[in-house]
């Protein structure tokens, strides 16, 4: 298992060469509070490949969601730096999109005019017949080609998502953020949208950051996953490349001999620090 | 079909109907009898009750006064003059009637005369129409104005006039309070800066404004052919009503979910894009929350504004049957009180209606 575990010595093909998309330099956070201000996140450092899928795994309240938040722009950062493809970010913007923990779906609208309001301040000057393909494109890509037209509150929860989904793809971003994105989904719809999210990606390449606190999601998902000691002062703990094959069947996965290694590594991870 | 039916009659806030149809369409008639039975016979049973009280009180007070007649009567010119009092009221002779609270058959009859006077002046409007038309279409020629039926309106006329001045009003208040409120809802700082002023001015009585909008239009408008009574009447409802709009709208746009705020951040929108796409539609709810409140506070003040400004519509109608003291002015103004309660539920059914249709559902 400890040879397994030996990151020097595991390749992964779609990664080689790739220069880095995402710096994060000595990030700290702090909220001030009334007895004194309290550390969430300290001397952190992370980067990411282009093209690679990152999730980040912790306990809950361990400062994951605020280390996303502070990518995504919505977020201020105490100290640090973050450099989105060699440049400092300022504030959020489309090249970073987000798939929220709740849908976040304007319930005003459809489907369609969800996705179209993204798209329009992405593709200014695109045609309106283009604008409409790529909504189009992404809605059916994550299963919704029927109910481009439905309102976003006569959807169910997942449903909701795999537009969310669809919205943050169809911005084109350098980065895709996803804070928790199944976590409010019954574990069936969350195993689909998984897949789908992996379908996309294979097709995108997008580099991607997801937090999750589902171990299983986690190996699924990622070509590493990133362990976050818990808070105060909270810091990357240790990390886990995950060399399987791409693109990757839920069943394979399960059934590689070595899928078990790597749980009861986060796992033991999580369970004593 | 059917569905379609019971949901568009549920949105105009006819639900209560819902079970009779039901019933009729013969979907578990026996469960959907009961329930219109439950929801809509008993309240109307609450009706007769309500009526039964009226009469039997009416009655009371009706007797209490003709004895106390017959008893001054018989205390200040004897025995005969008491006599002749109780014969002239059992007479039912309008001159010695008792004035009290009218019985609902009296109330009901005045309605009835009150339509019968509609159709008379409506009769001798078209009469009056049909004289002019040729000489108005001869001034209109000349550049001149035409000449109006200045007679007295009817009832029905009163209620129109009303009904122009709060929705006169109420426009008012939506073209203020809402962008005012938008603008404050924006920022925290002009909210609190705002925020003292909007609640000493919000308390103020409908009077109050009145007397203030008379102070300003007495100076600004001195055009004689304007009809000074009903801008300030107008003016008057608006400024009392505007506040629960103003006060919704500026709630409503300073919460705004986080997540829709977030997503607006994401994709960047600019200021005008966020506030239309985003801010707005998510602070509907709330607004027209307001905006119902608006109008049914529009309408309660109108009445007390149209008598003190003399101008015509319902409220100096009620007055001037209180000045007027003719037998049947009681049970006139209680005609008038039931058409304003009839009217305002209707006002607020209609504006429920526009608010289920401008609102989503949160999921």
């Amino acid at each position: 298992m400890e040879a397994l575990l030996n990151k020097e010595s595991l390749y992964i093909p779609h990664l080689e060469g790739q220069p880095d998309m995402l710096r994060c330099e000595e990030i700290r956070k702090v909220y001030p509070t009334p007895k004194g201000d309290y550390v969430v996140l300290d001397d952190l450092h992370l980067s990411i490949r282009k093209g690679e899928f990152v999730s980040i795994i912790g306990h809950s309240g361990c400062g994951k969601s605020t280390l996303l938040t502070m990518i995504a722009g919505l977020n201020d950062i105490t100290a640090g730096h973050i450099n989105v493809d060699q440049k400092a970010i300022s504030g959020a913007g489309p090249d970073r999109a987000v798939v929220f923990q709740s849908p976040s779906l304007l319930p005003w609208l459809t489907a369609l005019q969800n996705v179209m309001i993204g798209v329009k301040q992405v593709f200014p000057h695109a045609s309106k017949a283009e604008k409409l393909e790529i909504c189009k494109y992404y809605l059916d890509k994550v299963g919704l080609g029927n109910d481009f037209n439905k309102k976003a509150t006569s959807l169910s929860q997942g449903m909701q998502q795999r537009v969310g989904i669809a919205r943050a793809f169809a911005l084109k971003p350098k980065i895709l953020l996803l804070d928790e994105p199944f976590g409010m989904l019954d574990s069936l719809t969350r195993g689909e949208l998984q897949d789908v999210l992996l379908e996309i990606w294979q097709k995108e390449k997008i580099t991607a950051v997801a937090i999750t606190h589902d171990v299983d999601e986690s190996i699924f998902l990622a070509d590493r996953v990133i362990m976050m000691t818990s808070g105060p002062y909270a810091k990357i703990g240790d990390e886990l490349v995950i060399p399987f094959e791409r693109p990757r069947v839920r069943k394979e996965v399960l059934e590689h001999p070595e899928y078990y290694d790597y749980r009861a590594y986060l796992m033991d991870f999580l369970n004593h620090k | 079909m059917k569905d379609k039916t019971i949901k568009s009659m549920r949105f105009m806030g006819l639900g209560f109907l819902e079970p009779l149809f039901k019933t009729i369409s013969g979907e578990e008639p026996k469960k959907n009898l009961s329930i219109f039975i439950k929801k809509s016979l008993f309240p109307l049973a609450s009706i007769f009750i309500f009526i039964l009280f009226w009469h039997l009180g009416a009655t009371a007070l009706f007797n209490k006064e003709a004895d106390a007649r017959i008893e001054k009567a018989r205390t200040e010119q004897g025995e005969e003059a008491a006599i002749a009092m109780a014969e002239c009221i059992a007479s039912g002779d309008i001159s010695c009637q008792p004035n009290t609270l009218p019985s609902p058959k009296q109330v009901y009859q005045a309605y009835l005369a009150l339509w019968k006077d509609h159709l008379q002046i409506a009769e001798k409007k078209d009469e009056f129409e049909e004289k002019v038309s040729k000489t108005n279409a001869e001034r209109q020629k000349q550049g001149l104005a035409p000449i109006t039926y200045t007679g007295r309106p009817s009832f029905l006329d009163q209620i129109g006039t009303s009904l122009k001045t709060v929705a006169a009003g109420f426009l008012l208040a939506l073209f203020v309070a809402v962008p005012i409120g938008i603008i404050i809802g924006l920022s925290e700082v002009l909210r609190n800066s705002f925020n003292w002023l909007i609640q000493i001015l919000k308390p103020v009585s409908p009077v109050v404004w009145l007397l203030l909008v008379f102070m300003i239009v007495k100076t600004v408008i001195t055009d004689p052919n304007m009809d000074k009574s009903f801008i300030i009447s107008f003016i008057s409802v608006g400024l009392c009503a505007m506040w629960a709009t103003l006060v919704n709208t500026s709630m409503g746009v300073a919460n705004v979910d986080k997540d829709y705020m977030n997503v607006s951040k994401v994709l960047k929108l600019s200021i005008g894009k966020q506030i239309f796409k985003i801010i707005l539609p998510a602070s509907f709810p709330l607004i027209f929350t307001g905006l119902r409140i608006t109008v049914s506070v529009a309408w309660m003040v109108l009445i007390a504004i149209e008598l003190l400004a003399q101008s015509p519509g319902l409220g100096s109608f009620v007055w001037e049957e209180f000045q007027n003291g003719a037998s049947d002015s009681n049970a006139k103004i209680i005609v008038a009180m039931f058409v304003i309660g009839i009217i305002g539920f209707l006002l607020d059914r209609i504006m429920l209606t526009v608010q289920n249709f401008m609102t989503f559902n949160k999921a």
